[in-house]
C-alpha cells in the first residue's frame, strides 16, 4: 500500500470519527430536545409536579437549583478569585506555586460522589446544619471552586506584565496595581468562569444527593436550613423512582432539555464575554 | 544628583554589573551605550529599584540620590518611584483613557482633587507635547494613539507626577523615525527641568540628545565622560572600536 | 493625610494576608477530605462483623467459638448444614431466629413484658446441641450451657478481597468490595476501549486536518458535549442506549456493563480530545516543515513526528480521560443496572463504586458498619483520582522541564 493510499485511508477515518462525535452531540441533543420541546410550556417552567410527578410543572426545582447556584457561588466565587491572585501575582515561580497548582488539579479531578460524601459528612453531620441550602451550596461550592481558581488564573496571566511595570513605576503599590490594572483587565475572562461555574453546578447531582435534595416539597424553601428540590435530582427521580415510570417520562425529558438548555445558553454566554478580549 | 558605588549586581549566579561607580549631575541627560547584554538597562533599573521585581536577584554597593541611599530599609519604595519615572522600550498605556492614563499616577499616590488632577494632566500633556493632537479626546482609549503618540502619552504619564529624575529604556527603539526625532525633541526641551537618563543601542541618538555618556560592556563600566569628548576622543581602544562599529 | 496613610498601610497588610490564605485553600481543603473520609471510614476495621445490637448463641459443647462472616451467612442461607464444615462434630446445625420461640413456648409462658424470654431462649439453646441463635442483645439468653459466639470485626481481606457485597444480609453483612472494584475498572476499560481510539482520532482532525472555520465550528460543540451533565446522560442512555442495547444483543435487560462503557467513553470524548488536540497543536512549526521538506506525507509526519512530539501531552489526556471514566457516578447508576455481583461479561449488570456510595448512602444509618464501608469506599476512589491526577501532571511535566 503506498503512502498515499495510507494517508487517505487514516485521514478519512479520522474525519469520520469527527463527524460521529458530532453527530452523537447533536442526537442527544435532537432526542432530548424533540421530545423534551413539546412538554415545555410556561405552565411547565411555573407550576409545582402534580399527580405524582406525572403533571404539572418543575418550578421548585428551578427555584432550588437557583439557589443552590447562588448560595454556591457566593463562597466559590470571592474565594476562588483571591486564591488566583495570590498564586499569580504573589506567590513567586517557587515550589509553593507547583504545590498550589498541583492541589487546585487534585482537587479538580475528585469525583462529584467523594464531594457529596464529605459534605454530608462534614456540613450535614458533624456541623449539623442538616439536609439543607447551606450545606449544598457549600459541597457544590467547593466542587467549582477549582474551576474558578482556574480560569480566574488564566485570565490574570493573560494580562500583560508591562502593565504592571508601568503601574508600579509610578509609585502604585502592588494592591493598588491589582485593583486599578489588572483585575480591571482580567475582568471579561474572570466572569467567563463565574459564567460557566453556573452551567457546571445546576448540572451536579451527585453532591446534592445527601446535602440537600429532596424528592418532593410541597413548598418553597424558606430559609438555608431547607431542604430543596433541584432539576438534575428532579431528573434522576423522574427517570428512576416515581410512581409511574412512564408517565413521568415526558415530564423527565422536559426537564432534561431544561438543563441542556441551561448549559447551552451559559456557555453562549461565556463565549460572548471572552472575546470581547 | 545619582550617584552609584561600586554597584554589583547578579541574577542568580550571572554577575550583570561589575563594581559601577559614577555621578550624574542634575539636570542632565546621559545616556547608556553599549552592545546587547551589557547590562546598561539592568544598570538604569537600580536607579528606581524595579529590579527587585525580578525573584533570585542580588544588589551589593550604594546607590545614593541626593544623598540618600535608596537600598536602605527605611526607604519607601513607592515614594522613590513615585520620584524616579520610567519609560519603557515598548509603550505600555494602560487600558483606560488617555486622561486617566496620564492621571494615574496621580491618583494612585493621593496627589490632589479633581481640579488639580485635571490641570496637572493637561500640564503634562503638553510637557509631552502631546496636547494638541488629544485635547478634543481625552476620554477615547489610549489605543487609538499610534506608536510614537502612545509612547509620548507614557512620558505624560510620568512627568504627571513631577518625579525629578526621567529614567528612559530605549523609548524610541520601537518607533518610526519621525516619532524618534519628536521624542528627542522631547528630551531637549524636558532637560531644563528633570535629571534624565537614557539607555540606547542608537549610538547616533546618544550622541544628539546627551550631555554626557557611559558605554558599558560585558556588566563593566568602560568609558564614562563628556558625549563630544567620547565621541570625538574616546580614552579607551575597546570604547574607540564600538564607536566606529568595528563590533556590537 | 497621614493618618490615611497608615489606614491603608494596614488594610493593605489584611488584604495581603487574606490572599495567602486563600492561596492555601485548596491544599487545606484536600487534607480535609482525605482525613474526614478516613476517620469516618476507618472505624470499620473496629466494628463487629454482625448486625448492631445483636449477637450469635450456641450450645456450649459446641466447639466453635467464633465464625466469619462468609461463615454465618452460608449457615443462614442453608448452604451448609453440618457443623462438621467448620471443624467441630458432625451435628446439623439448627438455625434459629428469635421469632422461633413460639414454636416452643405460648406467649403467655413468656411474661407479660417478655421478661421470661431470656430465661426460655436459654433453655432452647441448653437443648439444641447444633443450635445457632441469631438473637438481639436485649433478650440475650441465660444459662449455663449457652455460649455467646465471639464477633470478630470487620477485617481488612474481608473488605478488600471479600467477593460478596451484601451490606444489608442479616446476621452478617457482608462488605467485599471485589465486586464494585472489577466492576469499576471493567466499565472503565470498556470506555477507554471506545473512547481512546475515537477521541484521538478526532484530536488528529482537529489538530491537524481540519481547516480554521472546522476547528471554529468544532471545539464549541466539544465543549458543549463536555458540559452536558451526567444525569442528562444517565437519562439519554436509560432511554436510548439501553434500549438499543438490548435489542442488538437479545438480552434480558438492556442495563449492562456495555451500557455503561458506551455511555462513559461519550462523557471521557471531550477531555481527551480537548487535552490530546492542544498537545499536538504545539508541535513545533518548524518541526512539521522539516519532515514535509524531506518528502514524508502529512499523515507520516502525524505519526512519525507530531505524535512522538506530543507522547507527554496524549498520555496525560488518556490518563485524564481514565480518571474521569472511574470517578463517574450517576450516568453510570443509570444505566449499569445495580447488581453488585463479581461481573462475568459485559452483557450483564454491574455496579461500580461510585454508583455503590450514591446508591446505598441514603440507607446506611449514620456511624453504622454499612456506612463506615461507604466511606471507605469513598476513600479509595480519592486515592484512585488522586493517583491519576498527579500522574496525568508528572507525565505532563516530563516534556516541559
Amino acid at each position: 500500500m503506498n503512502k498515499k493510499v495510507s494517508q487517505n485511508i487514516a485521514f478519512f477515518i479520522f474525519k469520520f470519527f469527527g463527524v460521529l462525535v458530532i453527530g452523537i452531540l447533536f442526537s442527544i441533543i435532537g432526542f432530548i430536545g424533540y421530545n423534551g420541546i413539546q412538554v415545555i410550556s410556561w405552565e411547565f417552567l411555573t407550576e409545582f409536579p402534580k399527580e405524582g410527578m406525572t403533571s404539572g410543572g418543575i418550578f421548585p426545582a428551578i427555584v432550588g437549583t437557583f439557589y443552590l447556584v447562588v448560595g454556591s457561588l457566593i463562597f466559590a466565587f470571592p474565594l476562588g478569585v483571591m486564591s488566583a491572585i495570590y498564586t499569580t501575582e504573589y506567590a513567586g515561580k517557587g515550589w509553593i506555586v507547583r504545590i498550589i497548582r498541583i492541589m487546585t488539579n487534585n482537587l479538580a479531578s475528585i469525583p462529584s460522589i467523594v464531594f457529596g460524601l464529605f459534605g454530608m459528612a462534614l456540613f450535614v453531620n458533624k456541623l449539623n446544619f442538616g439536609d439543607s441550602i447551606l450545606a449544598g451550596s457549600l459541597t457544590l461550592g467547593l466542587l467549582v471552586l477549582p474551576l474558578i481558581i482556574r480560569t480566574s488564573e488564566e485570565a490574570l496571566l493573560a494580562v500583560p506584565q508591562s502593565y504592571r511595570e508601568g503601574s508600579l513605576a509610578l509609585g502604585a503599590t502592588k494592591l493598588q496595581t491589582i485593583r486599578r490594572i489588572v483585575l480591571p483587565a482580567a475582568f471579561g475572562n474572570i466572569i467567563t468562569g463565574l459564567i460557566l461555574s453556573i452551567g457546571r453546578v445546576s448540572g451536579e447531582t451527585a453532591p446534592i444527593l445527601f446535602t440537600v435534595a429532596a424528592y418532593f416539597l410541597p413548598k418553597l424553601p424558606s430559609g438555608i436550613f431547607d431542604q430543596a428540590m433541584a432539576l438534575p435530582y428532579h431528573l434522576y427521580v423522574l427517570a428512576t423512582s416515581g410512581t409511574d415510570l412512564e408517565a413521568s417520562r415526558p415530564m423527565a425529558y422536559g426537564t432534561a432539555l431544561v438543563l441542556i438548555l441551561i448549559v447551552l445558553i451559559m456557555n453562549l454566554i461565556a463565549s460572548f464575554f471572552r472575546k470581547k478580549l | 544628583m545619582i550617584e552609584a558605588k561600586n554597584i554589583d549586581f547578579y541574577y542568580g549566579n550571572f554577575q550583570a554589573l561589575k563594581n559601577i561607580s559614577m555621578k550624574i549631575e542634575p539636570k542632565t541627560v546621559t545616556a547608556f551605550i553599549g552592545p546587547s547584554g551589557c547590562g546598561k538597562s539592568t544598570f538604569l533599573r537600580i536607579f528606581n529599584r524595579m529590579n527587585d521585581l525580578i525573584k533570585d536577584t542580588q544588589m551589593e554597593g550604594e546607590c545614593l540620590i541626593n544623598g540618600q541611599n535608596i537600598y536602605d530599609k527605611s526607604i519607601n519604595i513607592d515614594n522613590l518611584r513615585k520620584d524616579v519615572g520610567m519609560v519603557f522600550q515598548k509603550p505600555n498605556p494602560f487600558p483606560k483613557s488617555i486622561f486617566e492614563n496620564v492621571a494615574y499616577g496621580l491618583r494612585v499616590n493621593n496627589m490632589g482633587d479633581k481640579k488639580f488632577i485635571e490641570q496637572r494632566v493637561e500640564e503634562s500633556l503638553k510637557d509631552a507635547a502631546l496636547w494638541d493632537e488629544v485635547k478634543d479626546k481625552l476620554n477615547k482609549s489610549a489605543y487609538e494613539l499610534s506608536g510614537g503618540q502612545q509612547q509620548r502619552l507614557c512620558i505624560a504619564r510620568a512627568l504627571a507626577v513631577k518625579p525629578s529624575i526621567i529614567l528612559m529604556d530605549e523609548p524610541a527603539s520601537a518607533l518610526d523615525p519621525i516619532s524618534t526625532s519628536k521624542i528627542e525633541e522631547l528630551i531637549h526641551n524636558l532637560k531644563n527641568q528633570y535629571t534624565i537618563v537614557i539607555v540606547t543601542h542608537n549610538m547616533q541618538q546618544a550622541a544628539r540628545v546627551s550631555d554626557n555618556t557611559g558605554f558599558f560592556m560585558l556588566g563593566e563600566l568602560i568609558e564614562y565622560s563628556n558625549t563630544k569628548k567620547m565621541f570625538l576622543n574616546p580614552e579607551k581602544e575597546t570604547t574607540q572600536n564600538y564607536i566606529t562599529g568595528r563590533f556590537g | 493625610m497621614h493618618k490615611q496613610k497608615i489606614h491603608r498601610r494596614i488594610l493593605d497588610k489584611i488584604t495581603e494576608k487574606l490572599l495567602t490564605l486563600s492561596g492555601a485553600l485548596t491544599s487545606i481543603i484536600i487534607v480535609f477530605i482525605s482525613v474526614f473520609l478516613f476517620t469516618e471510614g476507618i472505624g470499620l476495621f473496629n466494628t463487629p462483623d454482625i448486625e448492631e445490637g445483636y449477637a450469635l448463641y450456641v450450645n456450649s459443647e459446641n466447639r466453635i467459638d467464633n465464625l466469619s462472616p462468609e461463615e454465618t451467612k452460608q449457615i443462614f442461607d442453608a448452604e451448609v448444614t453440618s457443623w462438621k464444615a467448620f471443624g467441630g462434630e458432625d451435628v446439623a446445625i439448627n438455625v434459629f431466629r428469635l421469632d422461633a420461640i413460639f414454636n416452643f413456648y405460648s406467649e403467655n409462658e413468656l411474661g407479660e413484658n417478655y421478661e421470661l424470654l431470656p430465661e426460655k431462649l436459654g433453655e432452647v439453646i441448653s437443648r439444641e446441641k447444633g443450635i445457632i441463635a441469631f438473637l438481639p442483645n436485649e433478650y440475650a439468653p441465660q444459662g449455663l450451657q449457652v455460649r455467646k459466639l465471639e464477633t470478630a470485626t470487620v477485617t481488612l481481606e474481608d473488605y478488600f478481597l471479600g467477593t460478596d457485597w451484601i451490606p444489608t444480609a442479616t446476621p452478617a453483612p457482608l462488605f467485599g468490595v471485589l465486586p464494585l472494584v472489577l466492576g469499576t475498572l471493567l466499565v472503565s476499560f470498556g470506555a477507554m476501549i471506545i473512547a481512546l481510539p475515537l477521541g484521538l482520532g478526532v484530536a488528529i482532525y482537529l489538530s491537524e486536518l481540519a481547516g480554521n472555520r472546522e476547528r471554529k465550528l468544532m471545539k464549541p460543540l466539544v465543549e458543549l458535549l463536555a458540559g452536558i451533565p451526567s444525569v442528562v446522560y444517565g437519562f439519554f442512555g436509560l432511554v436510548i442506549v439501553a434500549p438499543l442495547v438490548q435489542k442488538a444483543f437479545n438480552l434480558p435487560v438492556g442495563e449492562t456493563a456495555l451500557t455503561g462503557s458506551i455511555i462513559l467513553a461519550i462523557m471521557a470524548l471531550p477531555t481527551i480530545i480537548s487535552v490530546a488536540e492542544d498537545a499536538m497543536r504545539n508541535t513545533p512549526l518548524g518541526m512539521r516543515e522539516a519532515s514535509l521538506a524531506l518528502g514524508a506525507t502529512k499523515w507520516q509526519t502525524i505519526y512519525k513526528v507530531v505524535i512522538p512530539y506530543a507522547k507527554s501531552g496524549i498520555s496525560a489526556a488518556i490518563v485524564l480521560g481514565i480518571g474521569r471514566a472511574i470517578g463517574e457516578t450517576m450516568a453510570v447508576l443509570m444505566v449499569t443496572g445495580n447488581a453488585a455481583v463479581m461481573p462475568t461479561s459485559f452483557f450483564e449488570s454491574v455496579r461500580t463504586i461510585p454508583a455503590t456510595i450514591a446508591a446505598e448512602l441514603g440507607e446506611a444509618p449514620a456511624g453504622g458498619a454499612h456506612y463506615q464501608a461507604l466511606f471507605l469506599l469513598g476513600a479509595i476512589l480519592f486515592v484512585f483520582t488522586l493517583i491519576i491526577s498527579v500522574s496525568a501532571e508528572l507525565i505532563s511535566k516530563k516534556r516541559h522541564s
